[in-house]
């Protein structure tokens, strides 16, 4: 440990050698604090969640590709290689699939993995301001994930193995003694404790960078879109959370300590759980998407050759997204009966929404119309993602009025909405992301041609595996349901065909890696190695070597007067 | 506007009316709320409320499938227009207050014409009809109980207690019905308005019918109201819209709807008693519903 510690010292934020310390010692990744490796970590780690949350979602359209119990039915599958359990075992699926998607695969790959490595590089700081609370930040995460996955495999009560009271955990179902007795709960429970203390701090450390380690002439107004995205991103996760633990602690205690916060025999309120919740999960969902605005804004940008079309718009459009985002919560929860004027209410906060979210939508646009388009691949996972968020932003407005949504309410219509914004949306951003960014962050080349086929196969393999789930809401099949009626068949098997095409586009993407990164390993040339997207990419990281220097902008840049990003 | 929201009204109706006559056709039970395999659009509705649910969500989807087509073309044309080999010199420009205004503004007007329509139907939806509108007073009212994991039934005002209503067994269902039909079905009479009040013994469930328009929470310690009235005589299918545990799937809703002289004997089958019925707005059958 002594060794590790001294090793700190040598990576520490006092170091100021210009020199790239070795991969393959730990300390270098266990106590690092500088924040592209503590970016990069993110990364790796969000690629694994995401695989690992992938697989879950796999065991999903199986059980669903037929009617009937294929997976789920208590015999083993694979050769004996292991048992998948029970209905209950399918609420575990489900309820995991989505707290792996939400809490550890989209927010560490956008927030802290992107948000960690070009926050700093964008405005022009050295690093993080408190380099280490990011390092504590990101080790929080693979513990919280530790836990949360011993849930799965510890008793949950009378109904079986793990939680499966859905990523939501609605009282009394998760504080029922009789049906989620078992610590399965108690440890999901401490892992989102976690997970949330791993975000707040985070949120905290990007707040105090953004506003204190601009470079000089860089203000607020010419602050890079991105910046924008992850500043009110950080405000979304330090407000809402917050809740989110409150409600966690009453669950916690009222399964515990015999307290009756949510048990109507004690005078307490199941849909107080339920207001508190979607407190914290409606900003929660503009959480996983505002840093993919951020990220297709430059994107579309730099392989249109054109500045983005109405910077102050897009800016202030996704600061009223974050504000409206935090009054609409009980739209989530039109079925419980709650007065028709606060119905009325939710559904017209609700809809403004679309106002702002179309300003971003239509500028985007505007910011290619005129433009010289050059189609690599980050730019096709931008241009998808603009049609598919629209497919998902315009159901979004459907389902915001109560009185269609008593048809769809909790179906796979919602299920499809929200896989358009998340999977198809935040999913898309993140490739988007990842194709312009990995360049700058190896300095290696990726093969073009890997890269179009993952987004061909991903994109038609969601609209495939989505777009019937619309089909199947609107006939009423409703979610988190492990067997259905013969009359959901025909769209459930085609599905799950869906899933097998997106499944191969991951399988191109994983080679894609390996390809990167070890078969070929071919190193940017130096002409290009700063900026390898021409002139287009304006912002501050281009101007560094691909990748950075280990430690960048000793001499911090100076931004001119009229420069805008 | 008027005028193309009836037309739509017209056509849901008619293509409800083709569907519940195919259906007659097939079996001697009219059989119209439940899934068919491979529909891409609502069930067909069964009741006024559910009728004007469609109306609402066709509006909709004209709007929004305008929009995402607009969006789709705007996208296919600077694609086209703008790409590298059509135009290589990029113009420069980043502001044009014009379109910044119609795109900001006319969208609004867009949300304020759904609005128009939404809230209405909501407070159709919501309010319970008292017999001076367009429905009558509710003559039956239905206790509907969650339990893990089968729905039990009262009927207060006949003295009918504990109708206890399981998935009916997968060997003595018919195939298109399993997971669908229960092995006790609670009767409705046609034509009337009933109430249905539903909570939960345990955890929160939810009752859910597709063709009429209906789903309410079951939550302990709530109440929670709803209403419908149910034009045709048939047999109605929904399921559990509430996460409730391992067997969450398998807790469906079966009501048939029938005559009062039905309904009445069904009543009386269950130990109930007639003397306390209320029997006005009986007679009210589908000629009510306006065209």
């Amino acid at each position: 440990m002594t060794m590790l510690r001294a090793d700190a010292g040598h990576y520490g934020p006092a170091d100021h050698a210009d020199h790239r310390p070795s991969p393959w010692n730990p300390a270098r990744w266990l106590l690092s604090t500088n924040h592209k490796d503590i970016g990069t970590m993110y990364l790796i780690f969000a690629i694994f969640a995401g695989v690992f949350g992938g697989v879950l979602s796999g065991l999903i359209r199986w059980e669903l590709a037929e009617p009937g119990l294929q997976v789920f039915n208590g015999t083993s599958l694979l050769g004996g290689f292991f048992t998948a359990g029970n209905e209950h075992n399918y609420n575990v699926v489900v309820t995991m699939h989505g707290l792996v998607m939400i809490f550890f695969m989209v927010m560490p790959a956008m927030i802290g993995g992107f948000g960690n490595w070009f926050v700093p590089l964008m405005i022009g700081a050295p690093d993080m301001a408190f380099p280490r609370m990011n390092n504590i930040s990101f080790w929080l995460l693979p513990v919280s994930f530790a836990l949360a996955a011993l849930s799965m495999v510890v008793p949950g009560g009378s109904m079986g193995t793990g939680f499966g009271g859905g990523w939501t955990m609605y009282a009394p179902l998760s504080t029922s003694q009789q049906l989620h007795g078992g610590p399965a709960m108690d440890l999901l429970i401490l892992s989102l404790h976690i997970a949330g203390i791993s975000s707040i701090l985070g949120a905290i450390n990007f707040i105090v960078t953004i506003f204190n380690m601009r470079a000089p002439g860089m203000t607020i107004h010419r602050m890079p879109l991105f910046v924008w995205s992850v500043l009110i991103t950080a405000w979304l996760l330090l407000l809402s959370l917050p809740v989110l633990a409150g409600a966690l602690t009453m669950l916690l205690t009222d399964r515990n300590f015999g307290t009756n916060f949510f048990n109507p025999a004690g005078g307490g309120d199941p849909v107080m759980y339920q207001h508190l919740f979607w407190f914290f999960g409606h900003p929660e969902v503009y959480i996983l998407i505002l840093p993919g605005f951020g990220m297709i804004s430059h994107i579309v940008s730099t392989f249109s050759k054109k500045p983005v079309f109405g910077y102050l718009g897009m800016a202030y459009a996704m600061v009223s997204i974050g504000f409206i985002g935090f009054i609409v919560w009980a739209h989530h929860m039109y079925t419980v009966g709650m007065g028709l004027e606060l119905e009325a209410y939710f559904v017209a906060a609700t809809m403004i929404i679309a106002v702002p979210t179309g300003i971003k939508i239509f500028s985007w646009i505007a910011t290619m119309w005129g433009g010289s388009l050059d189609f690599k691949v980050p730019m096709l996972w931008a241009i998808g993602f603009i049609f598919l968020f629209t497919v998902g932003g315009v159901t979004g407005v459907l389902l915001a009025n109560s009185g269609f949504d008593t048809l769809v309410h909790d179906t796979y219509y919602v299920v499809a909405h929200f896989h358009y914004v998340l999977s198809l949306g935040a999913v898309f951003a993140i490739f988007a992301g990842f194709y312009y960014w990995l360049p700058k962050m190896s300095g290696l080349k990726y093969s073009g041609l890997l890269g179009g086929i993952h987004f061909w196969l991903t994109f038609i393999g969601v609209n495939v595996l989505f777009f019937p789930m619309h089909f199947l809401g609107l006939q009423g099949m409703p979610r988190r349901y492990v067997d259905y009626p013969e009359g959901f068949s025909y769209w459930n098997s085609v599905a799950s065909y869906g899933y097998l095409i997106m499944g191969a586009g991951t399988l191109v993407f994983l080679y894609m890696l390996l390809d990167t990164f070890v078969l070929r390993r071919q190193k940017l040339d130096a002409a290009h190695n700063k900026n390898p997207w021409g002139e287009g990419a304006t912002t501050l990281e281009w101007t560094l070597s691909s990748p950075p220097p280990f430690h960048q902008f000793n001499e911090l840049p100076v931004i001119a007067g009229d420069e805008k990003h | 506007m008027k005028l193309w929201v009836k037309g739509f009204s017209r056509c849901a109706l008619a293509a409800a009316t083709a569907l519940a006559a195919a259906g007659s056709a097939a079996a001697q039970e009219t059989v119209v709320g439940r899934p068919t395999d491979g529909a891409i659009g609502l069930q067909p509705a069964a009741t006024q409320v559910a009728a004007d649910v469609h109306d609402f969500h066709t509006l909709l989807m004209v709007i929004v499938t305008a929009i995402t087509v607009l969006v789709l073309a705007l996208l296919v044309w600077v694609v086209v227009r703008y790409n590298r080999n059509a135009n290589a010199t990029p113009k420069k420009f980043t502001h044009n207050v014009t379109v910044e205004v119609i795109w900001t503004i006319v969208p609004v007007i867009i949300l304020v014409v759904i609005a128009a329509f939404s809230f209405p139907l909501l407070f159709e939806e919501e309010r319970m009809p008292d017999g001076n509108g367009r429905f009558p007073a509710p003559t039956v009212t239905i206790k509907a109980t969650g339990n893990a994991w089968n729905w039990g039934y009262d009927y207060p005002d006949y003295g009918v207690e504990g109708v206890i209503a399981n998935m009916l067994p997968e060997e003595e269902a018919v195939p298109e019905l399993y997971r669908l039909a229960t092995d006790n079905p609670i009767y409705i009479p046609v034509g009337e308005t009933v109430r249905i009040l539903v909570t939960s013994n345990d955890v929160i469930h939810s009752w859910a019918m597709p063709s009429f328009g209906v789903k309410e929470d079951a939550i302990p310690g709530r109440v929670n109201e709803g209403w419908f009235k149910v034009d045709q005589p048939g047999a109605y299918y929904g399921q559990c819209s509430e996460l409730c545990g391992t067997r969450h799937a398998f807790m469906p809703i079966e009501v048939r709807a029938v005559s009062r002289v039905e309904f009445e004997q069904w009543i009386v089958s269950q130990g109930g008693q007639l003397t306390v019925a209320p029997v006005e707005g009986a007679a009210v059958d589908s000629a009510d519903r306006p065209s």
